[in-house]
């Protein structure tokens, strides 16, 4: 055990995915034990077969009751309160406000942190190079659970810095939950006729593109397809967020080209296109990110097919086609063969289903579709079929999952002007990450960013 | 002189032919055109007041012809049907396209902001096609239309309500070539 420890200690943490797995198997027990015995004992360890991690708790809607203890140094109280929000906005932690941090080197109180409620503690302290030193630690077992060391950015509460510690709640919530974090991730999103970034905190709100709508991102989340209107054409451009260079990808006199997504290896590109031959129909097409000529994939037939969604794995696209009369969710192959109806006909209404978007772990579609006059987010189990509505109040359009499956960015009403939510599939519950006069739509979540 | 009296009763007739396309059957009648025409002009001003008044009677007639052309139509929720006011629009648009060959149109299909963003574009071009494919089976050459669609992204009027959500499910209609020397139907 001490061996473990030490070896954990030692790392210089990456900000990337580590699996440890050996370690973490072995220390969640002593943390699972803690929470069972605080939230809800007899039941919990009734159902919980030894060995198993405590990600598997999180289906079932539990929360982590954890404090993060006032960190010393100038940027202490920044990276305290950033770290908080990410934990709560992960929504898998119920957070325990903080009591008196110890002196440097001395143990913690384990019982006063009992008796505040917290089952896990997050205690960090700003080394003299600049790195912060994370202990989590388990209260029942009294130890510590995880450790790591994180580079951060020399200037404090820049962009990169703000990410940085994102990664660091990102790895806490993995030491906790087995399962990476998304508060090191963006959301962009159209507003005034731009394509605009925010942090997933709802910080750090900017403009990256001179002109656009309907954002996707590069797996590798350094560039962004999107489209733009012109007065004679609808054409693709991808943009380097980083150095804000602009690439053509489409620019055809005449042609409707929207909704880019692009291929989880990140070579294709696939949009939906109207000609003016064609003008009342719109295909599918994919084309090579790096550029090249459009392939059509969709037989339209005078129908319309649109806003395409890859899945995780990149065989399949999700898309809505109105070919049946109505707009209805599909999926294909991503050659566009095996064209398969997802969405049947259950509701009775005219539904008009729309804006497909495939979760990560290939378990559930979100979509939107008009039901008693608004439009709302839902999402279908593939498996079963299962539907789920999410939300009732106000429009809500143009779902996009968060890299962890969980959660989903859309647009809402429901404050009055039109405006980006999230919302956590498990709990439902609902937060609002921007704000302003001007209308904010369209959002595509970011995969998880491991470079600022 | 001659050129003059022409002049001087195109300057009278045209609004009321005007008016009389707009009213209905306002029975116009040529007599109040007589005592207009030989006003015996003096013999300097010809060259100032003619040119002029070409001008202005060239003008209206043109901004007649482009009003016609561009004036809107309106569709149903989530429609792409022509609706009887939207034909009578485009039958009047099909005059001035008649008597003027070489007038190449631009048709901008919109919606409202309901539905998906995505989905209203091709809806709007959807719109637009409709419209343009009643003027071609009415002799309009195709290829003298183009089509294209702004979705909910170019409201006319802001507002959620049904009266603006009317208001911006249109067709608007683009002069993109022979526009500068328009003739009334």
């Amino acid at each position: 055990m001490y061996a473990l420890l030490s070896r954990a200690q030692n790392r210089v943490a990456a900000l990337r995915h580590e699996p440890l797995v050996s370690v973490r198997t072995r220390r969640l027990v002593g943390l699972a034990c803690a929470i069972a015995a605080l939230t809800a004992p007899a039941a919990a360890a009734q159902e919980r077969p030894s060995g198993v991690s405590l990600g598997l708790e999180y289906s079932t809607g539990r929360r982590i009751a954890i404090m993060v203890l006032p960190i010393a140094g100038a940027a202490g109280d920044s990276i305290k309160t950033i770290i908080e929000r990410d934990l709560d906005y992960s929504d898998r932690f119920q957070h325990v406000p903080a009591i008196t941090a110890p002196a440097a080197d001395q143990p913690l109180n384990y019982a006063l942190m009992a008796r505040a409620g917290a089952a896990g503690v997050v205690q960090a302290r700003l080394l003299p190079s600049g790195w912060l030193r994370v202990m989590l630690h388990d209260v029942a077992a009294k130890k510590i659970f995880f450790q790591n060391d994180f580079p951060l950015p020399t200037a404090v509460n820049t962009d990169a810095w703000r990410m940085g510690v994102h990664a660091i709640s990102d790895q806490i919530e993995e030491w906790v939950t087995g399962e990476r974090g998304v508060a090191a991730t963006r959301i962009a999103f159209t507003r005034d006729d731009r394509i605009w970034v925010v942090d997933s905190d709802g910080a750090s709100a900017r403009a990256v593109t001179p002109r656009g709508m309907s954002p996707g991102w590069h797996p590798s989340g350094r560039y962004i397809v999107y489209h733009v209107l012109d007065e004679d054409r609808h054409r693709l451009v991808a943009t380097d967020v980083v150095t804000g260079a602009q690439r053509s990808l489409t620019n055809e006199k005449g042609s409707l080209d929207n909704s880019p997504a692009v291929s989880p290896d990140g070579k294709s590109v696939v949009f939906s296109r109207s000609v003016e031959a064609t003008a009342s129909a719109q295909d599918l097409f994919v084309m090579p990110f790096e550029g090249g000529r459009p392939m059509r994939i969709s037989v339209a037939r005078g129908s319309i097919n649109g806003t395409p969604s890859w899945s995780a794995d990149g065989r399949r696209v999700a898309f809505q086609s109105d070919r049946s009369g109505r707009s209805e969710i599909y999926i294909a192959d991503a050659d566009g063969t095996n064209v398969s109806l997802l969405t049947a006909d259950a509701f009775g209404e005219r539904n008009l289903r729309t804006n497909p978007s495939w979760s990560p772990d290939g378990r559930l579609l979100a979509y939107s579709s008009m039901i008693g006059g608004s439009m709302q987010i839902l999402t279908i189990n593939l498996r079963d079929r299962t539907v789920r509505q999410l939300t009732s109040d106000g429009n809500n359009k143009a779902p996009s999952f968060a890299p962890d499956g969980r959660h989903i960015v859309f647009s809402s009403t429901r404050g009055g002007t039109e405006q980006l939510w999230i919302v956590d599939v498990e709990s439902g519950r609902l937060r609002q990450l921007v704000r302003g006069g001007s209308v904010s739509r369209l959002p595509e979540w970011s995969p998880r960013l491991t470079t600022p | 002189m001659p050129r003059v009296s022409r002049l001087a009763v195109m300057l009278l007739a045209f609004p009321l032919a005007l008016g009389a396309c707009k009213k209905k059957p306002v029975a116009v009648q040529p007599e109040p055109v007589a005592p207009v025409t030989p006003v015996n002009p003096p013999p300097t001003t010809p060259t100032t007041t003619t040119p002029a008044a070409d001008d202005a009677a060239a003008r209206r007639a043109i901004e007649a012809a482009r009003a016609t052309l561009t004036q809107a139509i309106y569709y149903d929720y989530d429609s792409d049907v022509l609706r009887s006011d939207a034909r009578a629009t485009l039958d009047e648009k099909l005059r001035v396209l008649n008597a003027n060959p070489s007038v190449r149109l631009r048709i901008e299909g919109h919606t409202d902001e309901r539905g998906s963003d995505e989905y209203n574009l091709a809806l709007g071009r959807r719109r637009a096609d409709q419209a343009k494919r009643y003027l071609a089976d009415r002799g309009i050459d195709a290829a003298r239309i183009e089509t294209m669609s702004f979705g909910r992204e170019r409201p006319a009027v802001s507002g959620s309500n049904e009266e603006a959500w009317a208001q911006n499910r249109r067709g608007e209609f683009q002069i993109v070539a022979g526009g500068t020397d328009l003739k009334a139907p």
